[in-house]
């Protein structure tokens, strides 16, 4: 989608050149989880990309396939119940669904690391920050305990934890929240993988202590010139960080838009409806917009458009037919760069 | 840490007493008299009866013969058997050794072979082995252990003559095998069980995905992740089970005639000598809080999210 | 159960959690009741596992309620003549011969028919016992906590230190008429703590579940939160932990038998035919073979059952 051409004399950090370019290709993504309740089809088709240096936002409800789609790439998905009918993952010009479990674990942590959501569950309780830090070099790269635990206070003092080499043998949850997520960001830049995968990750923090964590992110992506994919539902964090944005509903992404674009013109009534439900203050006194309905049942998920239900704007059409995702153009027919829309009305809905 | 010892010693204190005073009551209260059962089916001679009784204190009232025996015991006097006039000391510092080590043997059995068939079958849950281990255990809980005895003596002594069907030496390590082997069977399935169902719990953790997505290999997955944060139930059991191992052996130790602490309960249930029983159940009793109190300490060094204040 | 030491199935998971700093909190995580116990319901219809220990336990209570249904033999008398005669039949099905003759000619299988309502009884019977008993102590211990906890808590420990069997046997071998009512008497007796243990856990960590407080809020007295709102979401532990104990206590009476300390002689349970057969086990397997087999069966059912119920009640092992 967007290019981002870098002048070849801008030196990417410790790994030379190689951090340029595509990084990651997901084609025609397709997910589903077998039940006993029957066939949850959790991801239908997606398509998105990301470059060195580059941010995603992957936005959307809970439901929406985008932390699946992020596990399906990390390879983390369980499997059965859960099962890739079809699509490809192509990272680095390899398609990452052809692999061995070998080799992808060889990509995993080194190549593409993830933050979660809740640090707390998510490290290990039993088992000392530092150790679970510098686990990191010694299965990858086969470093002693001694010299890992050294790198361990190294990464925790890059993500500005205070009296790291104190706090090295400490346990997670001697922690606070935000700390704990620190340490998150650290184990997944550990060996300064290509790409990072944040599902969340500030979400089960206090607001205060979300921006800090986002800028730090932010900040060592820069550093490292990395991609990263940034999965949330919370728009206000994406303006900042994204430089664009795929929204996903039901399983498919319903727009892809540069970020500052997409929250002046959307070009599908879900993302004007997400837009809309954002609280204003210069709008004080009136109402405050919701989207109509619920989520989708995944097992069932509606014919035609998945959004008919509760599109304001929904047709007779919307309901038998599923929009493909067409590029946006502008009235005039010329091309809006990285715009597109799965919207049969998407001409009304950015111009009208 | 001392003062969480020092309150749990102090809690021990009123449970002691309960427990010993609880098995007193029971042995002694219950109809049936150790006195009169000298005489066998003869008819008893009254006089000398009340004589005995007399002695020994057994006409005094219940609780001031507890009272008697709890001094005798802080004194080392566990009091003499009523058939043989023997110090119920010696009897239990014979028997001990032997059932310390057939315990010994049969909990190693159950720590290595249970855990190792736990985390088998969680790991690999809902396949063949996983299927089998899970049956295997079903079937050693629900068929009674004394088939079981009697079975592999058979079997293994009799038939085929892999091992001494009674054992003669009860230092002989090999002689041993196999009642430790009967012994510890069933704690061996539930090691397995409990181990499998909380390998099955956790391996669906967050940090169990977490370390997945670090690209670790499995087996460090299992042996670093899994397995330490999957025993902190087992340890409860396994350290509970010491205790039971050594006191009760009682059916292992009749079938393949071992002359440890299981045997000595055995005969002094049969001859109602409620001396030995309380004795014994005494020793238990210490072997058990001391090592509940051991596991709870265990406890803070698997799991570093308890603190003892 | 090898061991005197070991109360059965004391040891099973939700225990072995329980005893230190609260983690027992955690042994009966519980949710919403009714929707719990209907998707469990619609995920055990779906297991076979649940079916066919289901349907064997209903056997079982079929063949304990109305033996007469089975067979015409009467499994006290025995003719002599028919002295372990031949071995057992096994095309006859449902006739005298169908599993053979013991030492005294006595049909084995009108033995092994007529014998299932003792053993069934004493099941039954201790885990009621247990579970009405374990359970009340638990809930008041778990609920009231402070001073009642501490109280109830220890008298648990005080009876939980006495070995279960070595207990059983010392009670059991001052009466001489061991009747079904003895027998399950002596092992409620001590078999309660295991029951208690687990009510407190699956109550402590009820009460403080946030619907328990939102009654609370709105002013629901003491027994309208315990009976209405705890119990009902505390008991699925308790169910778990009685079913399989069911099993256990039915190879408790079974081993009582063998120490000489189960049934009066006189009485038929597969118990004292276990016990009995032990004798003639090396010429005359199927002595054995028949009884404890049926024993086993009907352990493992209710082992098997309480499994499904654990399994189709926590979503962590689904």
């Amino acid at each position: 989608m967007t290019i981002i051409d870098k002048p070849a004399d801008v030196p990417a950090p410790r790994s030379g050149g190689e951090k340029s370019g595509r990084l990651l290709d997901v084609k025609d993504l397709h997910v589903e989880f077998h039940t006993r309740d029957g066939v949850v089809k959790a991801v239908n088709g997606v398509n998105y990309s990301v470059d060195a240096g580059e941010t995603l936002a992957v936005l959307g409800e809970s439901g929406s396939g985008k932390s699946v789609t992020a596990q399906a790439i990390m390879g983390i998905l369980d499997m059965p119940p859960g099962k890739i009918p079809q699509g490809e993952i192509v990272f680095r010009g390899q398609d990452m669904l052809k692999m061995s479990n070998e080799e992808r674990r060889k990509v995993r942590g080194r190549k593409i690391a993830m933050i979660f959501q809740d640090a707390l569950s998510s490290l290990n309780p039993v088992l000392s920050v530092g150790y679970q830090l510098g686990e990191m070099f010694r299965v990858h790269e086969g470093m002693s305990r001694k010299q890992s635990k050294a790198k361990a206070v190294e990464l925790m003092d890059r993500v500005k934890i205070p009296a790291a080499k104190e706090r090295v043998n400490d346990y997670p949850h001697q922690f606070s929240g935000g700390m704990r997520q620190r340490i998150m960001i650290a184990m997944a830049l550990a060996l300064e993988p290509d790409l990072i995968i944040a599902d969340e990750p500030t979400t089960a923090l206090d607001v205060t202590v979300q921006a800090q964590v986002m800028d730090l992110l932010a900040e060592l992506q820069r550093e490292y010139n990395m991609g990263l994919i940034l999965i949330t539902h919370d728009l206000g964090v994406v303006a900042d960080v994204a430089d664009k944005i795929a929204v996903m509903y039901a399983g498919r992404i319903v727009e892809t838009a540069p970020v500052h674009e997409l929250y002046k013109r959307p070009a599908h009534p879900y993302t004007r409806g997400l837009l809309d439900s954002i609280p204003r203050l210069d709008q004080k006194g009136s109402e405050l917009y919701a989207i109509k309905g619920l989520p989708p049942n995944l097992l069932k998920i509606p014919s035609g458009c998945a959004f008919n239900p509760r599109c304001p704007k929904a047709q007779d059409i919307c309901r038998t037919e599923v929009p493909p995702l067409v590029p946006v153009t502008e009235r005039d027919g010329t091309d809006l760069a990285g715009r597109g829309s799965a919207c049969h009305f998407w001409k009304e809905t950015i111009h009208g | 840490m001392g003062r969480y010892v020092a309150r749990r010693l102090l809690q021990m204190i009123p449970v002691f007493i309960g427990t010993t005073l609880l098995i007193f009551l029971m042995v002694n209260a219950l109809p049936g008299d150790p006195v009169k059962a000298l005489w066998g089916d003869k008819p008893p001679d009254p006089a000398q009866v009340a004589q005995i009784k007399h002695d020994r204190g057994l006409d005094l009232p219940l609780w001031e013969q507890y009272l008697h025996y709890m001094k005798g015991l802080f004194q080392g006097d566990f009091g003499n058997t009523i058939a043989g006039n023997r110090p119920i000391l010696d009897e239990i510092t014979q028997a001990f050794p032997v059932s310390m080590r057939l315990a010994a043997m049969a909990w190693t059995f159950e720590l290595v072979v249970g855990i190792t068939l736990g985390v088998i079958a969680g790991v690999r849950r809902g396949r063949i082995i996983d299927t089998t281990v899970t049956f295997f255990t079903l079937i050693v809980i629900s068929v009674p252990i004394f088939v079981f005895g009697l079975g592999f003596q058979l079997i293994f002594g009799n038939e085929l003559g892999w091992v001494k069907p009674t054992v003669q030496d009860s230092e002989s390590f090999q002689q041993l095998m196999l009642p430790a082997l009967v012994l510890g069977l069933v704690g061996l399935a539930y090691v397995a069980r409990l181990t499998r169902t909380s390998i099955k719990e956790n391996r669906s953790a967050d940090y169990i995905r977490t370390a997945v997505a670090k690209g670790l290999p499995r087996r460090r997955i299992i042996s670093r992740h899994l397995l330490r944060n999957s025993l902190i139930p087992v340890v409860t059991y396994l350290g509970t089970d010491i205790g039971a191992l050594m006191g009760g052996a009682v059916i292992t130790e009749g079938i393949f005639n071992v002359s440890g602490v299981g045997n000595l309960l055995y005969l002094g249930i049969s001859r109602r000598e409620g001396a030995v029983i309380v004795g014994i159940v005494t020793v238990l009793v210490i072997v058990y809080l001391l090592a509940s109190l051991l596991v709870d300490l265990l406890y803070a060094v698997l799991d570093p999210r308890i603190r003892y204040a | 159960m090898p061991d005197l030491m070991k109360s059965p199935a004391a040891d099973e998971p939700e225990v072995a959690l329980a005893p230190p700093s609260g983690k027992a909190a955690e042994a009966g995580e519980v949710g919403g009741a009714r929707s719990l116990w209907g998707d469990a319901w619609r995920d055990l219809r779906r297991r076979p596992l649940f079916v066919i220990s289901g349907l064997l336990i209903l056997l079982v209570l079929l063949v304990s309620a109305f033996p007469g249904l089975f067979t015409s033999a009467d499994p006290g008398s025995g003719d002599l003549t028919n002295n372990f005669l031949g071995s057992p039949q096994l095309g006859h099905f449902f006739q005298d011969d169908w599993f053979g003759y013991d030492r005294q000619g006595r049909s084995i299988y009108a033995r092994v028919v007529f014998g299932a309502r003792n053993s069934v009884m004493v099941g039954l019977g201790v885990t009621l016992l247990v579970t009405v008993f374990g359970g009340l102590v638990g809930m008041l211990a778990g609920y009231f906590g402070g001073f009642w906890d501490s109280l109830l808590s220890r008298i648990t420990d005080v009876f939980f230190g006495i070995p279960f069997l070595l207990g059983a046997m010392v009670v059991l071998n001052a009466f001489t008429d061991r009747d079904v009512w003895v027998i399950t008497g002596a092992l409620a007796f001590l078999g309660w703590t295991q029951i208690a243990r687990v009510m407190r856990g699956a109550v402590i960590t009820t009460k403080h579940a946030d619907y328990v407080m939102a009654a609370k809020a709105l002013g629901a007295g003491t027994k309208r939160i315990l009976f209405r709102h705890v119990l009902p979401n505390a008991v699925a532990p308790v169910i778990v932990v009685a079913t399989i104990a069911l099993g256990t206590y039915i190879v408790a009476e079974s081993t009582l038998s063998y120490l000489g300390l189960g049934f009066a002689s006189d009485a038929v349970s597969w118990g004292a035919d276990i016990s009995d057969a032990t004798q003639d086990i090396r010429n005359n397997p199927h002595t054995l073979i028949f009884p404890a087999g049926m024993l086993s069966i009907t352990v493992l059912a209710f082992i098997m059952l309480g499994d499904a119920v654990r399994e189709a009640l926590d979503p962590k092992l689904r």
